[in-house]
């Protein structure tokens, strides 16, 4: 995957692909506008408080435990979707069968429902005395109402992200390594991990990085399910939310601002990450 | 190239400003009034906005379009202080219009504007149970036996979740004589049978009632009128022996009010919430009318012998919040091991 830039200009300067100017004034306005903007404003927000109390209110214990609910859970979910999202993408793409399209047309669906929704329908399911939930509740496993449930909701608006990132990887690769590993004498077990998942792994990663990042900033869907016990069950952007009901915006936005920097070190070590190894597996 | 990048931007703000532009055109001459109010009182305002109407065109005002916004307490209050434009609010709680007053949008002294501190109807918070009973849930004493699971929501996101919690608190207080210590443990106790704490009182309603999540719901008597008129037949009421006088106000919202010219309206809007229709329009929606004679009226529906404490006992909202679910306070103390 090699990424082109069309740089190509011709003597007076004019780039080949026109329009240049107009779409990055409209990019800048865009992104200034509903992304710079609203995240400098969260930290000139936060910032009304000084230091002291700034460190005071992120790692008060019920802070800290809401964001070790949030980053486990959102962990867990994300390695769930890791793994099922691909063999999903692997499904998808490598077998034919009656229903696939409306299949591959259903990995959206959790974009497209409000979340409070889904996380309505979620704990209806998963409550003891819902369909699923009944049948864990038999041998004794609570889902809705606990950490479970929470990873459940966060593996539901993830897996999206994970399929969509492999699929068309997936789509690319080519079967002659598979058959020439084969011919080799590799096992299927060797091929997999030695073949395949190799070309797979940055997408893999990328896809995981966003359902985790995802997971980490859910609310309208978690807060259903999760019976929001304090220092249980009590996810970091409810913390924000409770913040917000006692009118305490600097507060709500300092929480919102360590939320912000933890997202942005994973997303910056798992792409670095990526790219360490596309340098790896190009080689 | 700088030009093209610019041109960009303007266009970019050009769409932007069309897009907000259409939202604030008006309405067709009417005047217009918005009421601003929380979750459960939906059903009650579409009547009453309809009797007023009628009441005000026959006294001679100017045609009224009364709209209606609904949402939590805490959240509603919110977006009036963060711009929008209500004309009156009618919230869960002092504690919340106080908070709009800070702001400036409302003048001091609101809570005396009407009677009885400005709470026109009252409820009381009460005890859900499925049918039958089976825990046998009589009292407050009941709810932290063991094995008792108990659904309430979180005071620190919810204002009904204050009253819930400062009944119970007021319970324990008069069975042991004032002993701070005895009753914070008697709470810690209460919210360790408390299975799951939603973040609102629809969320509690819905939890204990769609989800069959608990034993018992603590909910405003208003909201268990609802729900078992939704589901006759399945859940009972219990009145405990000690609860607490809910007092949901109502206030104009002066600066708004001055800006649309409604401020006549608005007053008149509240002020009408008194009068005996709509009191006996309150009590047919469950809310317990300001009314003696027409609380008389509804005295087969309502527990009227009930010990009610009032938020005063408590010494008012800005000390009752600050002493229990301020960040670090009693509330809590109880969920810190």
């Amino acid at each position: 995957m090699e990424q082109q830039i069309v740089k190509v200009k011709n003597k007076k300067g004019v780039r080949v692909i026109p329009g240049f100017g107009i779409t990055m004034g409209v990019t800048l306005a865009m992104l200034s506008c509903l992304v710079l903007i609203p995240l400098a404003s969260i930290i000139i927000s936060a910032s009304k408080l000084d230091f002291r109390e700034f460190v005071e209110v992120v790692t008060s214990r019920q802070i800290l435990s809401g964001y070790a609910v949030s980053l486990s859970c959102a962990f867990f979910a994300a390695v769930v979707n890791g793994i099922f999202g691909m063999v999903i993408a692997w499904v998808l793409v490598r077998y034919d069968f009656p229903g696939k399209r409306i299949l591959d047309g259903m990995i959206e669906l959790p974009f497209a429902l409000p979340t409070a929704v889904a996380g309505i329908s979620l704990t209806f399911l998963y409550s003891d005395q819902g369909w699923i939930g009944s049948l864990f509740g038999k041998v004794g496993i609570k889902i809705a109402y606990t950490r479970i449930g929470i990873t459940i909701a966060m593996i539901f608006v993830g897996i999206p992200f994970v399929v969509r990132a492999v699929q068309p990887v997936l789509e690319k690769l080519d079967r002659q390594y598979e058959e020439a590993a084969m011919m080799l004498g590799a096992g299927g077990a060797y091929t997999f991990f030695r073949v395949i998942l190799p070309e797979l792994l940055p997408s893999l990663l990328a896809g995981f990085g966003l359902a985790f990042a995802r997971g980490i900033g859910e609310y309208g869907s978690v807060v259903f399910i999760a019976g929001n016990i304090p220092y249980k069950t009590q996810i970091a952007p409810l913390l924000i939310m409770s913040k917000l009901e006692q009118y305490k915006y600097s507060d709500a936005t300092a929480i919102a601002l360590v939320l912000l920097l933890l997202s942005f070190v994973l997303m910056f070590v798992i792409n670095s990450l990526q790219i360490y190894m596309q340098r790896f597996t190009k080689a | 190239m700088r030009k093209k990048i610019l041109l960009g931007i303007g266009v970019m703000a050009a769409i932007m400003l069309a897009g907000c532009g259409k939202g604030s055109g008006s309405g067709d001459g009417a005047l217009e009034l918005l009421n601003v109010s929380y979750d459960p009182t939906r059903e009650f305002y579409a009547e009453y906005n309809e009797m007023f109407e009628e009441y005000w065109k026959g006294k001679g005002g100017e045609e009224l379009k009364i709209t209606q916004s609904h949402g939590g307490s805490g959240s509603q209050a919110r977006s009036v202080i963060e711009g929008n434009e209500g004309d009156v609010v009618t919230l869960a709680l002092a504690h919340d219009i106080t908070a709009i007053e800070r702001s400036g949008l409302i003048e001091g002294g609101w809570i005396d504007e009407f009677e009885g501190s400005s709470a026109p109807y009252t409820s009381t918070i009460v005890f859900l149970v499925r049918k039958g009973n089976e825990k046998g849930i009589e009292d407050w004493d009941d709810l932290v036996k063991d094995g008792v699971e108990v659904i309430t929501p979180n005071p620190k996101t919810s204002g009904g979740a204050c009253w819930n919690f400062l009944a119970a608190w007021a319970y324990e207080q008069q069975q042991n004589g004032n002993d701070e210590a005895a009753t914070k443990e008697f709470m810690k106790k209460l919210f360790q049978n408390v299975l799951v704490l939603d973040s609102g009182a629809r969320g509690s309603t819905n939890t204990f009632v769609e989800n069959k999540q608990g034993d018992v719901l603590i909910a405003w008597e208003n909201e268990a009128y609802l729900s078992m008129q939704e589901y006759p037949g399945e859940y009972e009421m219990v009145t405990p022996s000690v609860s607490i006088l809910a007092q949901p106000s109502v206030a104009v919202v002066d600066k708004n009010a001055k800006k649309h010219g409604t401020e006549e309206a608005a007053a008149a809007y509240l002020e009408y919430l008194y009068s005996e229709e709509a009191q006996r329009l309150a009590g047919e929606h469950y809310y317990r009318p300001s009314d003696e004679g027409v609380l008389q009226e509804f005295s087969s529906q309502f527990d009227l012998d009930m010990n009610l404490v009032t938020i005063d006992d408590f010494g008012g909202w800005d000390e009752a919040y600050e002493t229990y679910f301020e960040d670090g306070a009693i509330f809590d103390e109880i969920y810190a091991e």
